[in-house]
């Protein structure tokens, strides 16, 4: 009989419209999980062009410095290293805060000076890349 | 208590006394293991290059800004003080990217056998020793 065989089998224990929502039991979604481990795939050739810039550039002077960071080439990848860099860092630093930090005043205050800081240090970075490179 | 969750991490001690539960990740009641040991170092790794980018973001200005700025910065990498933060710097880089590889391996599901992780534990520690070492060298021969 092997129509008896074949039981009825439930796979997914969600409503539609969770599954829809795709929020999950913390209903954050998976956006945090997704955006640092893009940012850490990005980094890993990024720092590893970024270690190679810094050896290269090892009691370089300033018109040396200059003269490297003239140029498209490097101008994009220095941009999008402090930005896989910043958005990565607040992502972390994020769970490191949700972790430690229990009193709820207390962790949206330190989330919003990281995440503050966070942009603030990046566009530094950022604007300091295209006066020297442009 | 007002919350449910404080409520849920009361329990008796082994003295019997009611005591708060310690959160995770329990550091002070497991034995440390290669796979805890690297994972507190990524975590830690991790927020000494976020201080570490304050580094990299005045260096940066300081080369838009004017040569003397720069050379004020250039000044303090070179010091002593300078130059241990540059090896610190250097060691939690190379260490969060080599594991931080070990943990996007992890995501696609590979390595998540018991020997395994152990020995790409013990070879993270190993590597990150032998590069950081090796970017040492090159840094000082060509400095």
């Amino acid at each position: 009989m092997a129509g008896a065989d074949k039981s009825v089998r439930v796979d997914v224990m969600r409503s539609q419209l969770g599954r829809v929502r795709g929020l999950g039991a913390a209903k954050s979604g998976v956006g945090h999980w997704w955006g640092q481990r893009l940012s850490a795939l990005a980094l890993v050739p990024l720092s590893l062009w970024f270690i190679a810039s810094v050896l290269h550039l090892l009691g370089a002077s300033h018109d040396a410095v200059l003269a490297w960071a003239n140029g498209p080439v490097t101008i994009v990848l220095l941009i999008s290293l402090v930005l896989a860099t910043f958005y990565h860092l607040q992502l972390g630093l994020q769970v490191v805060i949700e972790d430690y930090i229990h009193h709820d005043a207390a962790r949206l205050a330190a989330l919003l000076a990281v995440k503050g800081a966070a942009i603030l240090l990046a566009l530094a970075c950022i604007v300091s890349v295209l006066k020297i490179g442009l | 208590m007002k919350d449910v969750r404080e409520a849920l991490s009361v329990a008796r001690n082994s003295e019997g006394r009611m005591v708060q539960r310690p959160l995770s990740p329990h550091l002070q009641v497991y034995r440390p293991q290669i796979t805890s040991f690297t994972s507190i170092m990524h975590r830690a790794t991790g927020v000494a290059l976020a201080v570490g980018t304050l580094l990299m973001t005045w260096w940066l200005v300081a080369a838009a800004t004017s040569e003397d700025a720069f050379a004020t910065a250039q000044w303090f990498i070179g010091s002593p003080v300078g130059l241990l933060l540059l090896f610190g710097w250097t060691l939690a880089l190379v260490y969060h990217l080599i594991n931080g590889i070990r943990h996007l391996a992890w995501d696609a599901g590979a390595g998540f056998d018991a020997p395994q992780y152990r020995q790409t534990g013990y070879a993270t520690l190993i590597g990150t020793a032998g590069v950081t070492l090796l970017l040492w060298l090159i840094g000082l021969v060509i400095w």
